[in-house]
């Protein structure tokens, strides 16, 4: 059975094999790095093109449909019309920040990868503390926000960067306390532990009303952290032209637009491991046919599919 | 071990955003245009400068919010360890007992703090 855990020993194995130790660790972290930005690149191409998608379909119409098969290439002709314009520093910009603004933002997307375990044996840092690793460096991005709103010398920039601010803020309390219940529960703040925790049925099931009160609330405020459709005061476009991100163009606009869609898959995520289990595939109690047929489904298709179930739901 | 790998992965986010602004400039020739540069506020010119006072709203917000966030910070310990302190208890019921209480105590004394500051209406929206 094709399983990632075998194939990262398999290639370990091997570059300690034919390489010296330290080449070997070398190649392993180009390995890691490169396929972080392979998954940031993949991930921005299909969530822009599924909310689309999504969004068309419930609103009974067609979507993008032009570029490819169904247009399913579209979001790359965005990518290189957005490499293709012009990347624009305002006269009245305070330049440096308004240039580094969009590495911030970045750079806690990429950081927050480690801990998530994206199957089994399949994760960059078991860190311990993994939970409040996460919380930690996702507010980190409101920094970048209130960056980019400031420095961009735009009177709705920075009402956008200030409610944006305000808003991701205040609702990652709510999130850390929905958080809490699960770590009562599992008594571990590693995100690999609570995995495995949930070995004989995921928590949402298993600690049904306590769980299930934490699950909505935590859906609900991680769509106003990640400021999704109800909660998009941040950038109402009817106010705020586009919120901290007006004076952005080109690939400088075309990085914050990924680092949304990056943090709504992250946090997706992260309720994902937390209330459906991670890459733990539907076991049921002591059922040992039923768990052992689960089994070979394999454990990466497990978690991205309840990530993208989690990520429809906050959609919809 | 891992710590290596968060220093890998901020390369990772550097190259990729370089990478791609870099790809944008080489490729891109942009035209001069004193108008390019102003600030794009609906095409009206800009009136002032947004680098003065603004709503202490959001600065009271901010506070508040240090303020409650620290205690989250405090509660993540105490979740960890809820299920072993009070264990050796006899009664099977009594488990969690103490730490259950103290985090009670805890949130009294933080209630009566975010009380204060709702009369005092820091939570309040102009």
């Amino acid at each position: 059975m094709f399983s990632l855990e075998s194939l990262t020993t398999i290639v370990h194995i091997w570059l300690n094999k034919t390489f010296q130790p330290n080449l070997a660790l070398l190649l392993e972290f180009v390995i890691v790095g490169v396929l972080a930005i392979t998954l940031f690149a993949v991930l921005g191409l299909v969530l822009v093109l599924m909310e689309r998608k999504v969004a068309a379909w419930i609103q009974i119409r067609l979507g993008p449909n032009r570029v490819g098969p169904k247009g399913m290439l579209q979001s790359l002709a965005d990518t290189v019309k957005l490499m293709m314009k012009e990347g624009l520093t305002p006269d009245g910009a305070d330049k440096f920040l308004f240039n580094l603004a969009p590495y911030i933002v970045m750079i806690s997307a990429m950081m927050v990868l480690a801990p998530i375990g994206f199957a089994k044996g399949f994760q960059i840092w078991d860190i311990n503390i993994g939970v409040l690793y996460v919380s930690a460096i996702s507010s980190v991005s409101v920094i970048g926000i209130l960056m980019a709103g400031w420095s961009s010398n735009n009177k709705y920039s920075l009402l956008g960067a200030m409610r944006s601010g305000a808003q991701m803020v205040s609702y990652e309390l709510s999130v850390g306390l929905s958080i809490l219940s699960i770590i009562v529960l599992t008594g571990s703040l590693s995100l690999n532990d609570i995995v495995l925790s949930q070995q004989n049925g995921w928590w949402i099931f298993k600690a049904h009303i306590p769980a299930l009160i934490s699950f909505v609330i935590f859906i609900i405020a991680v769509t106003a952290e990640t400021n999704r459709a109800p909660f998009d005061l941040s950038e109402a476009e009817s106010e705020l032209t586009a919120g901290f991100h007006t004076e952005y163009s080109g690939m400088k606009f075309a990085l914050f637009f990924l680092a949304e869609y990056i943090n709504i898959f992250i946090v997706c995520a992260i309720g994902a491991t937390l209330f459906f289990g991670g890459w733990m595939p539907l076991h049921i109690g002591s059922w040992e046919g039923f768990n052992h047929i689960m089994d070979y489904i394999p454990s990466s298709i497990w978690f991205f599919g309840k990530t993208f179930f989690l990520i429809f739901l906050i959609k919809v | 071990m891992g710590a290596a790998y968060l220093i890998v992965l901020i390369l990772a986010a550097i190259a990729f955003s370089f990478g791609g602004i870099l790809i944008a400039k080489i490729f891109v020739k942009g035209t001069k245009n004193p108008q390019k540069g102003q600030a794009y506020e609906c095409g009206i010119p800009s009136d002032g400068s947004p680098w003065n006072q603004f709503n202490v709203g959001y600065y009271l917000f901010a506070l508040i919010f240090l303020i409650f966030d620290v205690e989250l910070v405090f509660m993540y310990p105490w979740a960890v360890v809820v299920k072993q302190v009070g264990m050796p208890a006899v009664v099977v019921k009594q488990v969690g007992m103490p730490a259950l209480f103290e985090i009670i105590v805890f949130f009294f004394i933080l209630f009566m703090g975010f009380l204060y500051a709702h009369k005092k209406g820091a939570l309040k929206w102009i």
